[in-house]
């Protein structure tokens, strides 16, 4: 078990930070929210889940049936009701128990985010947390992707998650990891923490979907830390409305030769504020880094933000934003930054935001096609990242729920 | 096939083309002359409807059908086929997909198999650029291609060509020649072709490959003169175009 000296550290600085202000993104009052829930059964099979929230949890990738799946994790609101692992070498459970087995977990837990880092890491560490332990044990390849499912199934709720992701080294491991709310949830908070541990020469790639409701409010707060030849692929999908979410998840790419990439397909609908970055830090020689982020706006706003730091020569990223405007009403503002500290870094970027390229539109009415189906096939295009290396499995997934989403927004 | 009269086309407020009159019939090849900014492109995106060319006066009728007003992806529909000369980049649409999309429609909503479209790609040695996006990184040469291989999708009635041999390396200028011949059934008897094209050509290069059956010279947006396409080549050869100078003040 984690010691009591190391609880009562975070604890004490979590308490200096319970009311800080997030650095970006909109100030949240936490007491309108109820932090106390009843706890959720535990189930055995993912199929004892009632038809609406199998139904739900499928749009974010969570698919009862397990097909091609390594594993499965579903936290319903604060409690985790499942979570088993399908393959040997990779270990899946409870972040309690997982801290209630490792003592180890000291060197892991609140190591990347800091319980300081501002009111929603603050209360994330003083209160009652759940979240996923997953680690590939060294030289695992976990071939097929596991599956998480973090779901906000009560009225007005903060639902408190703190994952911890390792990668031992050698092992390659893909995640899924959906968050959803009931289709009655009218109003809620979701902070989740998450910190993901990449060991040398190991591989993660992480795809993470959302689909929450109008009212819903989300913090993730997440960081990576990379060793060397290490590769860290992360996903973010997120096409239907929400309230507000704000999250610049961070790789501190430390051993040499690393592969980080961030790709976020979004898309803001009226009301949904959204204020989204990736930052990767280049400390060690070889290192590259891509941060791809695609996003459209049908009246809502949208930060799209990006920050790349080069620390030592032979180091070379790109930073891509760029930003489709489909109403007036919309916003999307891109920030794209680069900070070279040495010589000997090649840092580039590239940000673009407009509306769709008339000339684009014509060129495919030429070839008969009438103008909402040519705007659809441009919007469709737009949000086709390409994603090299990602599994078929999350490529469809990924793929699945942009289609869906783009449906539901035109 | 295709009758402009009188027509007299704006952009942006802007006259571009001035009172001009051609009629193509069916089965016939026509080209079209001038210097730079002479009003041959305006002139094509006018006969394919692009919006912004705004027509002040007069008529276009193709197939018998008034078109002047008609959007451009019913004009197609009904059978006028244009090259871009400039095409823009599709992001993420794959070159695949857009030739799909022509063949799908003229295989009346069919669907049409990745080997059908590698099949015709093959043709316009394409096929390996059918995965990547439209025009994203393609050369001059790989452009004229491309356009090429959507217009053999597309089957038109009407064939728009802008400039097809510029840009054409050597070794390439005959695949397009051949291809160009295809799409205006050129190996048919004269009487036997339905498909008719209007070709933009600077240096006519492409008139060495693809034989017209009548020319214009296009000055300041009005059509100067038409007649003989390999006459009328002879004389710009020989004394340029500020000779047409003369007959614009006339």
């Amino acid at each position: 078990m984690l010691e009591q000296v190391r609880l009562d550290e975070i604890r004490m600085k979590a308490e200096a930070a319970k009311n800080k202000k997030p650095a970006y993104g909109n100030d949240i009052d936490l007491d309108k929210y109820i932090h106390d829930v009843p706890t959720r059964e535990r189930i055995t099979t993912l199929n004892e889940l009632s038809s609406g929230i199998k139904e739900r949890a499928l749009t974010i990738g969570m698919d009862a049936s397990e097909a091609l799946r390594s594993g499965s994790f579903f936290q319903h609101d604060q409690s985790v009701v499942i979570s088993k692992s399908m393959q040997e070498g990779l270990e899946l459970m409870d972040m309690n128990e997982a801290l209630e087995k490792y003592d180890w977990l000291k060197d892991y837990y609140f190591k990347l985010v800091q319980p300081d880092a501002d009111k929603f890491t603050a209360y994330s560490a003083t209160h009652k947390v759940a979240g996923y332990f997953i680690r590939a044990l060294p030289g695992a390849k976990i071939e097929f992707p596991l599956q998480a499912c973090l779901y906000l199934g009560r009225e007005g709720m903060i639902q408190n998650v703190h994952n911890v992701i390792i990668a031992e080294e050698g092992s390659e491991l893909h995640i899924i990891s959906g968050c959803t709310s009931d289709v009655h949830v009218t109003q809620g908070l979701h902070v989740g923490i998450s910190e993901f541990y990449v060991k040398d020469n190991a591989k993660i790639t992480f795809t993470m979907i959302h689909n929450w409701a109008e009212n819903l409010v989300v913090r993730p707060r997440s960081s990576t830390r990379m060793g060397k030849n290490a590769v860290f692929m992360s996903n973010y999908v997120c096409m239907k409305p929400v309230k507000d979410i704000q999250m610049y998840p961070s790789s501190f790419m430390e051993g040499e030769n690393g592969v980080a990439r961030y790709n976020t397909v979004v898309v803001a609908p009226k009301g949904s504020h959204l204020d989204l970055g990736s930052k990767a830090v280049l400390k060690a020689k070889g290192c590259r880094a891509e941060l791809v982020a695609r996003t459209i706006s049908t009246g809502g706003y949208i930060a799209s933000r990006g920050m790349i730091e080069g620390d030592v020569p032979d180091t070379k990223a790109h930073l891509e934003c760029r930003g489709l405007l489909l109403s007036d009403e919309g916003v999307i503002y891109a920030v794209p930054e680069l900070l070279g500290v040495k010589q000997g870094v090649d840092l580039s970027h590239e940000a673009a935001v407009g509306k769709i390229n008339e000339d684009e539109i014509q060129y495919l009415m030429a070839r008969g096609v009438d103008a909402d189906t040519a705007t659809a096939l441009i919007v469709r295009g737009f949000l086709d990242v390409d994603i090299e290396g990602l599994p078929p499995a999350l490529q469809a997934e990924m793929k699945k729920n942009i289609e869906l989403g783009e449906k539901a927004s035109m | 096939m295709l009758n402009i009269e009188n027509l007299t086309v704006e952009v942006d407020g802007k006259r571009i083309l001035n009172d001009v009159s051609i009629f193509i019939g069916e089965g016939e090849t026509h080209a079209l002359f001038g210097p730079n900014g002479s009003g041959k492109t305006s002139l094509l995106f006018s006969i394919a409807g692009v919006p912004k060319y705004r027509v002040k006066s007069g008529r276009i009728t193709f197939k018998g059908k008034d078109v002047t007003d008609a959007p451009m992806d019913e004009r197609a529909k009904l059978g006028v086929g244009i090259m871009f000369q400039h095409p823009p980049v599709l992001r993420g649409v794959k070159l695949m997909d857009m030739v799909r999309i022509s063949m799908e429609r003229m295989n009346g909503g069919k669907k049409v198999t990745d080997e059908e479209v590698k099949e015709l790609a093959k043709k316009l040695n394409l096929d390996n650029f059918l995965g990547r996006d439209v025009n994203l990184g393609f050369s001059g040469g790989e452009i004229k291609r491309s356009e090429l291989l959507q217009l053999l999708a597309q089957h038109p009635d009407l064939v728009l060509l802008d400039e097809p041999d510029s840009g054409v390396d050597l070794v390439n200028i005959g695949l397009v020649g051949n291809t160009i011949n295809e799409l205006l059934q050129k190996d048919r008897k004269t009487v036997h072709r339905t498909k008719s094209g209007l070709i933009i050509t600077h240096f006519g290069n492409i008139l060495d490959y693809v034989k017209a059956d009548k020319a214009y010279v296009m000055m300041k947006g009005t059509v100067l003169c038409q007649g003989n396409p390999v006459e009328l080549l002879e004389d710009i050869r020989h004394r340029g175009y500020s000779e047409c100078l003369s007959c614009l003040s006339k």
